[in-house]
């Protein structure tokens, strides 16, 4: 049998010792050779240098000669239990995106902390990014024991201290240990000065840990990675592409995917080079086709019909910052979450880890370097998550600025925005909803275009009306099936019962909604109007309507709605007007190809 | 999940976040063990096929049979081959006895920098199956690149996604953060990104995944009788064989288990200088 494997980062302050027991831990397993450490720890305190990692692997490519590949971002050591790869996350804090990156793909970490000069700054900024990046297999080293005397109560004080700290943010330290890692004490060898402390040594307690169980019993998770119909070699397959990282699917299963809401089922699980196997679970690559073909992008999260991801454009979070240029509140960002990507925003900042001081801090209206902080975020599109606690996978982001990756984060809780209630409504008439034996794509063949729904916003007087009329006019006479909503109409159908539009604003627009949400399900390009005064009543409607998507036409002097894809001045020239629109249609694919 | 799972799952996701991020992208494919596992690894994570160009860099020195093997596969899995070279070193007269180093930049960094860029000639296999010089070729945003971690020192800290800049130059000091499989997909215009699929792989796990999922991999890494294997192909004039009897994956594995000689000790080029690895490799080479 394979032999397990074991990531494990050391992470500490600077000069705490790390390269130390680094060097210890090999020695001491026999990677390095006898006296090896020591020899080295001595010439460098000779030539008045500080004894480092690179001289350790220095070291070690001179023991191993030539023939072993040193890795210098990670060694190897065993126990008779199992492997260890030791990830090396550099401690000093300009190095903290380096240190990221390392710490990131250990499954355990050891965290080291110096018995003299005790809790640090950067000890606790380590603690917080292990528990933001997830890793709850913490081992504390309290190194350098022997400067301390061996002092029983110093350990104790230090131990007290962080494990207050840390209980704080989430982390509970299997072990605490004291240690010499210049003198190998409690690093593989049980020690005589320290024969008050009866815990495990370094070594046992890695040994100890578990491997990470598998997110196999969770409720299933699939972000869509890629959609695929390659065409070639006589292949017409449609392949849903995406990782499991929660659950498992089998070919059967009814899912449904996030935040569009469309369901359909698994008809079979395919793989190249091999027979399909019964079921796809937690860390595989996937590749699944279904038998309704439903469309589905990029960033949406696949999951059975019962336990559903949350869906909002708001979530609160904790953030820690790697950038050069500080995030700022008011600025636009990237959010990539799973596979999904969309513009964020600070909504709310509650308080602010300062870098230099690690106080809590409320005062600051932007999140610098190395900060971590507690805020709350606003997307411009709905996106599918968990929080981070629930589900870790489908629970944590990174946030772009420019062209570079300049922070990350984990979800803390949803937020409800104001879609919320629509959004719940619109997935469950989406999930009861009858379906004839025609599919979506055969409408779409028929009438050459999918169905749409084109809203035309801005204040009464701005010639919405005009331009509408225009356009259904214009779409119709290019051969397709469009067809003018007026408000109007609904009113004196749907809307009849109702005593006053003007008393129930938000029933006259959700009747409205579900009268463009059957003409989409027909297949229709609907074009319609609504004087929207609130920012959200259009995206509450976009909500209401989806998985069709909404292209929103402002007409006015007026900025217009954050999420507008076109902008026309009031009483626009009906023929430019009809025109930008037509570009923007053909732009996303939703007009007849060489038609209009 | 097996080790072997573990590291196709990872490389699977690589190659699939590389094919939707980039528009031009390409896989460098040397026809060694290496690129050959990763070109199976691209089948496995696109059902079957390879949805991007494979670019190969002929010094014009390979050993002949790299080169039947290369269109012979190519033509085989329905593969789109597109080769470079630097035409005009060769007519200069270009070979190694002017210097390896000198040889390997002009023949190797050159030639491939200038077939990414789109400013040296690519030619490309057509439907027929044979090479016509591609017109306009532009450059490749994305490439694609077999480099492990664990073959030289420079390699190991590589990211999955590794930024270049105009000059095709690595900034090794300052690279950006990546985790939780979040990985670099936006770039400046005129810069490109290495992709690396195989970055956690050990040249150990190359052959147990070869012998595993039996890819055909070119038969000069095993003895025909001879006595006598190659470790790492390239150019025939600075290849050397090694001593060995290894006719299949397995007993390759075994043999290696037991070594204390590096995998690319037979390549001339990296006994010249130690730093030559280094150096080729911030100045573009794969």
């Amino acid at each position: 049998m394979a032999r397990e494997t074991m990531n494990v980062v050391i992470v500490g302050h600077v000069d705490h010792g790390k390269s130390t027991l680094v060097g210890r831990l090999l020695a001491d397993t026999g990677v390095l050779g006898e006296g090896k450490l020591e020899k080295v720890i001595e010439t460098c305190k000779r030539q008045g240098k500080v004894f480092e990692y690179a001289f350790l692997l220095d070291a070690l490519e001179e023991e191993q000669g030539q023939g072993i590949t040193i890795d210098a971002a990670r060694v190897f050591f065993r126990t008779p239990l199992r492997d260890y790869i030791i990830i090396d996350a550099p401690g000093h804090i300009e190095f903290l995106k380096n240190m990221v990156t390392g710490a990131a793909r250990a499954e355990a970490a050891i965290l080291l902390v110096d018995a003299k000069e005790g809790v640090q700054e950067n000890s606790r900024r380590h603690g917080y990014l292990l528990s933001m990046l997830g890793i709850r297999q913490v081992v504390v080293a309290v190194n350098k024991i022997d400067l301390v005397d061996y002092d029983r109560a110093t350990f104790w004080s230090i131990v007290d201290e962080y494990r207050d700290f840390l209980g704080g943010i989430g982390i509970e330290p299997r072990h605490f240990v004291p240690v010499s890692a210049r003198g190998g004490d409690m690093v593989a060898e049980r020690s005589t000065a320290l024969k008050w402390f009866d815990g495990p040594t370094v070594l046992e307690a890695l040994d100890g840990l578990g491997k990470k169980p598998q997110a196999e019993n969770q409720p299933l998770r699939m972000p869509v990675q890629d959609v695929y119909k390659f065409n070639e070699r006589g292949d017409d397959r449609r392949i849903i592409a995406g990782r499991v990282e929660a659950g498992a699917l089998r070919a059967g299963d009814r899912v449904l995917f996030s935040p569009s809401n469309k369901s359909s089922t698994i008809r079979s699980i395919e793989v190249f080079n091999a027979s399909p196997p019964e079921s796809v679970t937690a860390g595989q690559s996937a590749g699944v086709t279904l038998t309704e073909q439903v469309f589905v992008s990029r960033g949406e999260i696949m999951s059975h019909l019962e336990r559903v991801p949350s869906v909002s454009t708001k979530f609160r979070a904790n953030v820690f910052w790697l950038g050069r240029n500080p995030m700022k509140k008011g600025a636009r960002y990237k959010l990539k979450l799973t596979t999904a990507e969309t513009h964020v925003a600070i909504d709310q900042i509650h308080r602010i880890l300062d870098a230099s001081e690690l106080d809590a801090r409320i005062d600051k209206d932007r999140i610098d370097r190395h900060d971590v902080a507690d805020v709350v975020f606003r997307t411009r599109q709905p996106v599918a998550f968990d929080p981070a606690d629930d589900l870790e996978a489908t629970g944590r982001f990174v946030i772009v600025d420019g062209y570079d990756i300049a922070g990350g984060g984990i979800v803390r809780e949803l937020i409800e925005d104001e879609q919320a209630e629509t959004r719940e409504l619109s997935r469950q008439r989406n999930l009861s909803w009858v379906r004839g034996d025609v599919s979506p794509g055969e409408r779409a063949e028929l009438t050459g275009h999918p169905a749409t729904m084109v809203l035309f916003t801005g204040a009464a007087g701005v010639g919405k009306h005009v331009v509408a009329r225009a356009l259904e006019l214009a779409l119709f006479r290019a051969g397709h099936n469009a067809y003018l909503l007026d408000g109007q109409n609904v009113r004196a159908s749907a809307g009849s019962g109702m005593d006053s539009v003007d008393d129930d604003v938000d029933e006259a627009m959700r009747r409205v909604g579900e009268v463009a949400h059957i003409l989409l399900d027909a297949g229709v390009l609907v074009v319609s109007t609504t004087n929207v005064i609130r920012q959200h009543d259009h995206r509450a409607l976009a909500a209401q309507i989806a998985p069709f998507p909404m292209l929103v036409v402002h007409l006015g002097e007026d900025e217009g709605p954050e999420d507008v894809d076109v902008k026309l001045p009031p009483h626009p020239d009906a023929e430019t007007a009809e025109a930008q629109v037509l570009a923007a249609l053909r732009e996303r694919n939703r007009v007849r190809t060489g038609g209009a | 999940m097996s080790q072997l799972d573990q590291l196709e799952e990872q490389s699977v996701y690589i190659f699939r976040e590389a094919f939707r991020h980039f528009d031009d992208l390409c896989m460098l494919w040397s026809i060694g063990k290496d690129s050959t596992v990763l070109l199976w690894l691209a089948r496995k994570a696109f059902f079957g096929h390879v949805p991007f160009p494979l670019v190969h860099i002929d010094t014009s020195y390979k050993i002949p049979s790299m080169i039947e093997y290369r269109d012979h596969l190519a033509r085989e899995w329905g593969l789109t081959m597109v080769v470079g070279q630097n035409r005009q070193a060769l007519a200069e007269g270009m070979n190694h006895t002017r210097g390896r180093m000198t040889c390997c930049g002009a023949l190797k960094t050159d030639a491939l920098r200038q077939t990414l860029d789109g400013t040296g000639p690519r030619m490309r296999m057509g439907q027929d199956g044979e090479y016509h010089e591609e017109e306009n070729p532009a450059p490749y945003t994305g490439v694609i690149v077999g480099a492990r971690a664990d073959e030289e020192g420079s390699r190991s800290k590589e990211r999955y996604f590794s930024p270049r800049n105009e000059h095709s130059d690595w900034d090794v000091a300052d690279q950006p953060p990546e985790f939780w499989n979040q990985f670099k997909t936006d770039f400046a215009p005129g810069t490109h990104l290495r992709i690396h699929p195989l970055l956690d792989w050990t040249e150990v796990n190359i052959w147990e995944y070869i012998e595993r999922e039996q890819i055909p991999i070119i038969d000069l890494y095993f003895d025909k009788g001879t006595g006598k294997r190659y470790r790492s192909i390239g150019c025939e004039p600075c290849t050397g064989s090694i001593e060995s009897p290894a006719t299949t994956p397995r007993e390759i594995i075994t043999e290696l288990r037991a070594t204390n000689i590096p995998e690319r000790a037979g390549r001339a080029q990296d006994q010249e200088d130690t730093y030559a690895m280094e150096k080729l490799r911030r100045e573009g080479y794969m």
